[in-house]
């Protein structure tokens, strides 16, 4: 076993551990902390995807997060006042049932993944950044303004949507969910990085000719890395609003986009379990550090500055080593 | 809607396009010399703009204010350019945004921690109030004239200064080729300094001149600084001509497209369905605009080939 | 030797009647304390824990947190405070977004929630709580007030304007529920924005007699700042939120003259609200502001409650509060059926004192004001 992947074990049993043993000391909200840095993970290793492994940094993730946020509230919030969400040309009811919201989350966010990229793509670089930037905040603006699911205030659901057999306002089995959830993201993505897709993906990324004289469309494979990865943060935000009960337009603003990338940064680029130590990190962090000062974003940020400067390669990068060539 | 309306409408879109100018081209210049992302940019707008608001308080005097931001904001620059920045030229984007991300963080809360947390009074000159009649019976704001005659100033210092000073030859020769001027002699860290400070300088005073119209609050940097992305991006990253079309195009843009969406919305919709719909495309419209440009051309207006 | 037995047994007794008496309340206080807009919370936390301080009960305890203006923080908050630490009672919250956030789910676990600022119209008419009370203000009463204030001062084709979300639409419906005259233009901004030329300009165009304008914060100071220096020179009215003691020494003269709309104000004429405004200016070295006064009246109304009912009564704690029985810093307060303030809005006027610029009662805008949703709240 390299130190990579004794890593990776360690780190899942650890996130394991904490809500366990949380459960057994009745202490509801480390269970609820928890969540949510595993929920920030799944949506980090959707980042990750597309930023780790195909080089698109993508500053407009947000818009993904919370499409798939707003996937669920809309149909939770018609299932829970009885109206119909569309009823021409034909009905379409809400729902509160997780194994019908979670698809729908998904197929919006890729879909919408799917359309942005086939446009940014045409770019690259810094434009790539930017460009990703300006549809994020296009998405804002436009739920900012969008009444009809309560603009800026966001949209209340007052009771988690249901997952048969599971009682999910109970938070020890709400986090169950998400972490099966998570471990089935990380089984998918390691899958895709080793097969032949993730493999032209990195070639794609060091050296585009030499992809396109053995036949690979580059801009294929990114657009279809970029799609995967907008509908595995799009089901992140479907699970954060559900944990929350609440969906808003703060999902989606810029600084959203830039927390998802920190988890990754943090974490490692292009390690499959980075995100998931970036993101715990970055709760933890959070939560200790909030507690401290009133000031606490300078330490937050100096913690940050500190990792860019002398953390090359992130929490995986300073603990298990360079990483290994793959090509 | 009179003509005088849409003509003063246009002057404001273009007040508000050559101060964003100010903000862009020290982004661009930096970009295209350094190679580096700053999103700390809006923090030296918000440092000069306190540090103005700081002496205006002080000695009561707009001028000596103006110079403190000019002063602060450059000390501010050359301070993180010596410390960090420095470090991160040769690193890649990603590592950039994470980097200065996180000094956006410590600026705003060092501010807050030093200010307070309540906005700061600073405001224009006496002798700046009230407004100025134009040909055709126009009145206008004499400070926001007076901002278009310093941003258009200050424009075309900088276009004299890159096109024949010895320090803008540099800083056109770093932008072609980094390599060739070490080689040359000149030295480079030095260069970069001055640049990543006359870029702060421009991003302080435009905070100060700016706060005097608009509140000064932790915080205020970070609108400004995304509009000032999409500045460069439509203008071409590294491109100075490039940032001053893009801005007045970005300052046009978002004032006429307050002005006429709802307007012409009202054409085929109630009025208070029009000013909703119209309000939200508004605000859109900037991005909107600069995914358009990037979809016809992919490096931007004046980017290179 | 004897004496000092005495003390000792005195204080041991003092020790053990607090401690049987310390079933006591416990206080989750979510506000925002950093970011921009942190000085809104501040000065909700300061007012409050001034009243706390005041009462010198041992028997109350209040935590206190950070929601960075995030409405996703701030639930998590909330369930810290409600998991971990047991709290009884809720409080703190300063927007309606995040109090549209929290609230709800609040009330559901048998909680009470008691809002220092946020007061959204979905939670005053169907989405009411009996666990849920208002000691500030339902959303649209400061706009209603100004309405009705625009029909006295004659004031009869007004501009209005706020920004593009829920708040904003919630401001104008308010104001035009008064409101008689017609409408020289509606406009609705951007959320944010920070230049207002586009809109002076549509402004001067539009052949008004008066601007009502609602746009909180920063937002607020930049209007007023270039309003003064277009040469417009018609009446301004708006909400007391651009005008609070916080705000108004950055935004200067630009806003002497200014009528704005309150329900409270430092020179209301009564003894609770002159030594308010004294302890606190004595207290932090700064005037208060309506935020300050919001947070105070809050705890004196737990306070009072607390001296009627054990919390852990519910239906005699609620019913306590609902006599609100306490003594506010804006003299008469009741709570209407949907546990929202009854009472007066005054229309100020900015005034300078000194070096300081402050407000001045001139009248009073609506009498005993309740709020429209009330009828749409079954409890």
């Amino acid at each position: 076993m390299t130190r990579e992947s004794c890593l990776n074990v360690v780190l899942m049993g650890l996130l394991l551990a904490v809500p366990l043993a949380a459960w057994a000391l009745d202490e509801p909200f480390i269970i609820t902390l928890t969540t949510r840095a595993v929920i920030f993970a799944i949506a980090g290793v959707g980042l990750n995807l597309a930023l780790g492994f195909g080089g698109l940094v993508s500053f407009g993730h947000a818009a993904f997060f919370g499409l798939g946020g707003y996937a669920m509230g809309i149909l939770a919030y018609h299932a829970q006042t009885y109206t119909p969400l569309m009823d021409w040309p034909f009905v379409i009811e809400g729902t509160k049932s997780m194994l019908v919201i979670w698809p729908v989350a998904i197929v919006a966010s890729g879909l919408a993944a799917l359309a942005i990229g086939a446009l940014s793509l045409r770019t690259s670089g810094v434009y790539f950044i930017m460009i990703t930037l300006a549809f994020g905040q296009m998405f804002f603006y436009f739920t900012i303004s969008w009444s009809a699911y309560g603009g800026e205030d966001g949209l209340s659901i007052y009771v988690r949507n249901s997952f048969p057999g599971l009682n999910t306002m109970d938070p020890i089995q709400f986090f169950a969910i998400c972490y099966g959830l998570l471990l089935l993201v990380l089984w998918g993505v390691h899958r895709m990085a080793n097969a032949s897709f993730g493999l032209a993906l990195r070639a794609a990324r060091q050296n585009e000719e030499r992809l396109q004289a053995v036949g690979q469309v580059p801009y294929r494979l990114y657009l279809t890395a970029f799609a995967i990865s907008g509908a595995i943060t799009g089901l992140a935000g479907a699970l954060f609003a559900d944990l929350n009960r609440f969906v808003s337009p703060s999902m989606l603003s810029w600084q959203t986009s830039g927390e998802i990338m920190v988890f990754v940064i943090l974490g490692g680029v292009g390690r499959v379990y980075g995100p998931v130590a970036g993101a715990a990190l970055f709760i933890l962090l959070e939560h200790t550090l909030g507690g401290l000062s009133p000031y606490w974003h300078v330490y937050l940020g100096a913690i940050l500055l500190g990792v860019v400067l002398f953390a090359r390669g992130g929490i995986f990068g300073l603990l298990a080593g360079r990483e290994v060539a793959h090509d | 809607m009179s003509w005088i309306l849409l003509v003063e409408q246009a002057l404001n879109g273009l007040q508000f396009g050559v101060m964003l100018f100010l903000m862009a081209a020290g982004l661009t210049l930096i970009f295209g010399v350094m190679g580096l992302i700053n999103l700390a940019h809006g923090s030296l707008y918000m440092v000069g703009a306190f540090a103005a608001a700081a002496v205006a308080a002080a000695t009561g005097s707009f001028v000596l204010a103006l110079i403190a931001s000019l002063a602060a904001a450059a000390l501010a620059g050359v301070l993180i350019e010596a410390t960090i920045i420095r470090r991160l030229y040769d690193r890649d984007h990603l590592d950039q945004v994470l980097a200065t991300f996180a000094l956006i963080l410590i600026f705003s809360e060092g501010t807050r921690w030093a200010f307070g947390s309540f906005p700061l009074f600073l405001d224009r000159p006496e002798a700046l109030s009230g407004t100025v009649s134009l040909p055709f019976g126009i009145e206008y704001s004499r400070y926001r004239l007076a901002l278009i005659g310093v941003g258009l100033a200050v424009a075309a210092g900088l276009f004299w200064m890159i096109a024949k000073t010895r320090v803008g030859i540099r800083i056109r020769a770093g932008e072609n080729d980094r390599e060739m001027i070490a080689a040359l002699g000149v030295d480079i860290s030095r260069l970069y300094t001055l640049v990543f400070a006359l870029g702060a300088a421009l991003a302080g005073l435009a905070g100060a001149l700016i706060g005097a119209i608009q509140s000064v609050q932790v915080g205020m940097g970070e609108p400004v600084l995304i509009l000032a992305f999409v500045v460069i991006v439509i203008g071409g990253i590294g491109s100075v001509q490039g940032a001053l079309v893009g801005a007045i195009l970005v300052g046009l843009t978002d004032t006429l497209g307050g002005f006429l969406l709802p307007k012409a919305f009202a054409l085929f919709l109630s009025p208070a369905a029009a000013t909703s719909v119209g309000s939200s495309l508004a605000s859109m419209s900037i991005y909107i605009l600069m995914a358009g440009v990037l979809l016809v051309r992919p490096k931007g207006l004046f980017g290179g080939a | 030797m004897k004496l000092k037995q005495l003390l000792v047994t005195a204080a041991c007794t003092a020790l053990l009647a607090t401690t049987v008496q310390a079933e006591g309340v416990k206080v989750g206080m979510i506000t925002t304390l950093s970011g921009g807009g942190a000085g809104l919370g501040i000065d909700v936390r300061d007012g409050f824990m001034l009243a706390v301080e005041q009462a010198g009960r041992s028997d109350l305890e209040v935590v206190i947190e950070d929601d960075q203006r995030k409405p996703d923080v701030a639930v998590q908050l909330a369930d810290k405070m409600i998991q971990s630490e047991k709290v009884d009672v809720l409080t703190g919250i300063i927007w309606s977004n995040l109090a549209m956030a929290v609230v709800p789910a609040t009330v559901a676990q048998n909680k009470f929630y008691l809002s220092p600022n946020a007061g959204p119209s979905a939670l005053a008419g169907k989405g009411c709580h009996k666990n849920y009370f208002n000691v500030a203000w339902q959303n649209d009463n400061l706009h209603e007030a100004a309405g009705a204030y625009a029909n006295t001062a004659g004031l009869g084709n007004s501009f209005i304007l706020a920004p593009n979300y829920p708040a904003g639409k919630d401001a104008l419906t308010g104001y035009k529920r008064f409101y008689e005259g017609a409408l020289a233009g509606e406009l609705y901004t951007k959320l944010g924005q920070t230049d207002y030329a586009s809109e002076i300009a549509q402004i001067r165009a539009s052949g008004a007699d008066s601007v009502y304008f609602f746009l909180p914060g920063g937002m607020g100071i930049s209007f007023l700042k270039q309003y003064a220096d277009s040469g417009v020179d018609l009446p301004v009215v708006g909400p007391a939120f651009s005008f609070d003691q916080g705000i108004l020494q950055a935004v200067g003269a630009a806003a002497l003259g200014v009528r704005n709309t309150s329900q409270w104000s430092k020179d209301i004429d009564n003894a609770t609200n002159a030594a308010f405004v004294e302890s606190f200016a004595a207290k932090y070295g700064r005037l208060p502001s309506l935020y300050a006064s919001q947070g105070f009246d809050t705890a004196n109304l737990l306070i009072s409650a607390m001296d009627k009912a054990d919390v852990a009564d519910q239906d005699a704690f609620r019913a306590a509060l609902q006599t609100a029985d306490f003594a506010s810093t804006r003299g008469d307060f009741a709570f209407g059926p949907n546990n929202h303030p009854i009472q007066d809005i005054y229309v100020r006027e900015v005034i300078q004192e000194g070096d300081v610029f402050t407000n001045k009662i001139i009248s009073v805008g609506l009498e005993d004001r309740g709020d429209a949703y009330a009828a749409d709240c079954k409890m």
